[in-house]
């Protein structure tokens, strides 16, 4: 037996943790381009933006894609609810509110991660020391995933939590994909560009996938590959596939537990079974880009979905 | 003015509660216990033991200091207090149930009735209700100052809603970390175990018509509440729900908490909110803490809500001053732990002799809490001092006076090594079917030279307590 505003803010704090730690791989992704090619840096950065859902925000605060521009606005500005300080904040604030849920170590790692992270970016960052910084986000998210990992029961406040993890993991992965879907179409005058192969190996980048990939695949990049791996590959953890295996897994737990099968497993088990029995070039065919904002559409409603059929308002 | 020294009395060298404790000091090095003291701060951070202080911008999640020198009370010394306690204890809850029924107190005329009628801390709602069980004060912090070897009063008698009991525990959880070998040398009584009496005493108090174990939660304001931590923490260590009022609602009688599996029923709620905003139909209309209709569900009987709405009359300050007289009413004995003498502000003489001695005197509103709003007299300037006295001369009422005492004081561990600070103690109390008090309590302690005041909010730390098992 759990409140629905512990249930919810399991789920948003797992948001959050997520979407820090993904906030960082972003940048991570434009500095590596932003570093090996001058001339297109601006763009890149703009594309981080939009990948980040705050290309709007931005412009009406900077009008230089500047790296020191782009890194302040996603990591420290607090008036950025997504960046990553305001959004290890919000995960902190909903883990001391549902704290009572949390083993002392999942607690305290998330405690000493928002207090370590206010304090590294406290003061704006010098760009010799992005690198270390960025590495220090993602330290501290795999800090807590550890201790969550290594001590919560695996029962329904583990499975609110992953929800949570989830949801904002395929939205994220989707969006980075969407924002450059169309560096990943087939267009004969581009195919086997320099500037495809740096903008592929950037999508790889962001999701950590740039090496994986070369296990599964080919050494040279391909956008159909690129595509299916973080579209379909149910083994590659920041896939869509990936995602809604879980998805629909913990929902079917909850369900099980609760004795009763919600609409939200409904949704999840619908996608996942589409997300099975697509191929890539059928993707292709339909338009990839309009598959792209169906699923976010569908992934925001599943999020909405849990939140109806667990009384989290 | 000298005061009392609990560990090393000015004329008579060494107290034995002290010797063992004194024995293994002795032997050690000095940047190891500051090197301990700052462990002590780091493990506070890390678990998030903090407190938030209003009006305070900047550091809006402070820690309280903590001292790791114990301050420890003999088996003999504790055995009296408890006397002393439970005798009080019982005097509140008999005060409270005669208040809100037949109110022999005021026809025997041993407590004038204007105090209580006009009293903002009275609720008439609460007339004619039984709580069940009949206990209307269920965890009570009583405040005890200590002036001599065997002198202690009584400072303030917690009746609503007394926190500090987590810092109590933590504080022990830390000392046991920093110094495991100080526990084999010495016998300490464990303190751990008041969650789990705090829960057996919460059962034991359930509506009448709950049989079986009763589902027992911990209201609480929500997370920017400056005591969140320790709501949080009694409710997970009770193993129960941590619930806010948007959780609530009334339903079928019953107060419900929404869960991810629907409306689940509470029969005991160890409610953290005052009673002000616990039921916007009732008090104020403006509360979104509380729960609409939740004092209807108490009047039938269907609820318990610890401690009991309207026991703030019993801890009152111009109550206070009565206690003497309450104790004997209904005990039929004179008080085992003396009040401090206080002078009620509302009666003219008594205004007279606090306007004319404000030098001397500490003035306390009546309703105040946290050490707000107070004048400590001895450390006033002389504009402070003539300011104050505008404004108790414009509500009198408003005012309780009492002699400046000097509370004891235990060491502190400093840079420059051992030194006295002033020290008062808040052991916890829980009745129900019978009254359990934990051997120990939160010691306070003003951690600046020469200072009174130990609240908190204004600059106090606190000190693991022991009572020894000797």
């Amino acid at each position: 037996m759990l409140l629905g505003r512990t249930a919810n803010g399991l789920y948003w704090m797992n948001r959050y943790i997520e979407r820090t730690e993904n906030m960082a791989r972003l940048i991570d992704a434009g500095l590596r381009i932003a570093l090996t090619r001058s001339q297109d840096a601006s763009e890149e950065w703009n594309s981080v933006l939009l990948s980040a859902g705050a290309a709007s925000a931005f412009a009406a605060k900077h009008s230089d894609h500047t790296a020191e521009n782009v890194a302040d606005f996603l990591l420290r500005d607090m008036s950025n609810p997504s960046s990553a300080v305001a959004a290890i904040e919000t995960a902190r604030n909903n883990a001391r509110m549902v704290r009572t849920a949390l083993t002392r170590e999942t607690w305290e790692s998330i405690n000493e991660a928002w207090m370590s992270l206010k304090r590294v970016l406290a003061s704006p960052i010098d760009q010799r020391e992005l690198p270390g910084v960025l590495d220090a986000i993602k330290r501290e998210t795999a800090l807590i995933r550890g201790s969550f990992y290594g001590t919560m029961l695996r029962n329904e406040i583990f499975d609110f939590a992953q929800l949570g993890t989830y949801v904002e993991r395929a939205d994220n992965t989707a969006r980075i994909l969407d924002v450059k879907y169309y560096v990943l179409l087939p267009s004969i005058s581009w195919v086997g560009s320099s500037l495809d192969n740096y903008q592929w190996e950037s999508i790889l980048r962001s999701v950590a996938a740039h090496r994986s990939y070369r296990w599964v695949y080919e050494a040279e990049y391909k956008p159909t590959n690129i595509a299916e791996y973080l579209i379909l590959n149910a083994r590659m953890p920041r896939s869509l596939s990936f995602s809604y295996r879980f998805l629909a897994e913990h929902l079917k737990f909850l369900g099980e537990d609760y004795g009763a099968r919600h609409p939200a497993q409904e949704i999840a088990e619908r996608t996942y079974a589409r997300l099975r029995g697509t191929e890539i070039k059928d993707i292709f065919e339909t338009g990839l880009h309009e598959f792209l904002a169906d699923f976010i559409k569908d992934n925001n409603r599943l999020g909405d979905q849990v939140a109806q059929d667990f009384g989290f308002y | 003015m000298v005061a009392f020294d609990e560990m090393l009395p000015a004329e008579a060298g060494l107290r034995r509660p002290y010797e063992a404790y004194d024995g293994w000091l002795k032997n050690q090095d000095p940047a190891r216990l500051t090197e301990k003291m700052r462990d002590a701060e780091r493990v506070f951070r890390k678990t998030g033991i903090t407190f938030a202080v209003y009006g305070e911008q900047e550091a809006s999640e402070r820690l309280i200091p903590f001292d790791i020198v114990p301050r420890i009370i003999s088996g003999n010394e504790w055995r009296r207090l408890t006397q002393g306690i439970e005798q009080r204890v019982q005097a509140l809850n008999a005060f409270l149930d005669d208040i809100y029924h037949r109110q022999e107190i005021l026809r025997a005329g041993r407590v004038p009735r204007e105090l209580i009628a006009a009293n903002e801390a009275f609720l008439p709602e609460m007339i004619g209700v039984r709580p069940p069980a009949g206990v209307y004060t269920h965890i009570i912090g009583v405040d005890i100052v200590r002036i001599a070897e065997n002198e202690f009063y009584v400072l303030e008698d917690n009746a609503r809603t007394p926190s500090g009991v987590s810092y109590m525990l933590e504080n022990r959880e830390t000392m046991l970390q920093l110094f495991p070998e100080l526990f084999q040398r010495i016998k300490v009584h464990p303190v751990e175990n008041y969650p789990q009496l705090l829960r057996q005493s919460l059962a034991a108090v359930r509506p009448n018509g709950v049989s079986g174990a009763p589902t027992i939660a911990v209201l609480t304001p929500g997370s920017f509440n400056s005591a969140y931590f320790e709501h949080a923490f009694l409710a997970d260590q009770m193993g129960v729900q941590l619930v806010e009022g948007q959780d609530l609602r009334v339903a079928d009688g019953h107060v419900a908490m929404r869960t991810t599996e629907g409306y689940k029923r509470i029969d005991v709620l160890y409610r953290r909110v005052d009673d002000a905003y616990l039921d916007p139909l009732t008090f104020r209309p403006d509360s979104s803490l509380g729960v609409p209709g939740i004092m209807d569900v108490y009047r039938a009987g269907n609820i318990t809500i610890a401690n009991a709405p309207g026991t703030g009359i019993a801890d009152d300050k111009a109550i206070y001053s009565y206690m003497p007289e309450i104790i004997e009413f209904y005990t039929g004995r004179k008080p085992i732990l003396g009040n401090i003498p206080t002078w009620r502000c509302s009666e003219p003489d008594s205004l007279k002799y606090v306007q004319e001695h404000l030098g001397e005197l500490v003035v306390k509103e009546v309703h105040g809490s946290g050490g707000y709003g107070m004048l400590v007299g001895p450390a006033a300037s002389k504009k402070e001092r003539e300011e104050f006295s505008k404004k108790l001369a414009a509500r009198p009422s408003n005012y309780i006076a009492q002699p400046t005492l000097s509370l004891s004081t235990c060491p502190i561990l400093t840079e420059k090594g051992l030194a006295p600070r002033h020290v008062d103690l808040r052991p916890f109390v829980l009745v129900s079917d019978r009254i359990r008090i934990v051997p120990g309590g939160l010691t306070r302690v003003a951690l600046k030279e020469g200072s009174l005041v130990v609240n908190s909010s204004q600059g106090g730390g606190t000190k693991d307590t022991w009572v020894l098992d000797d």
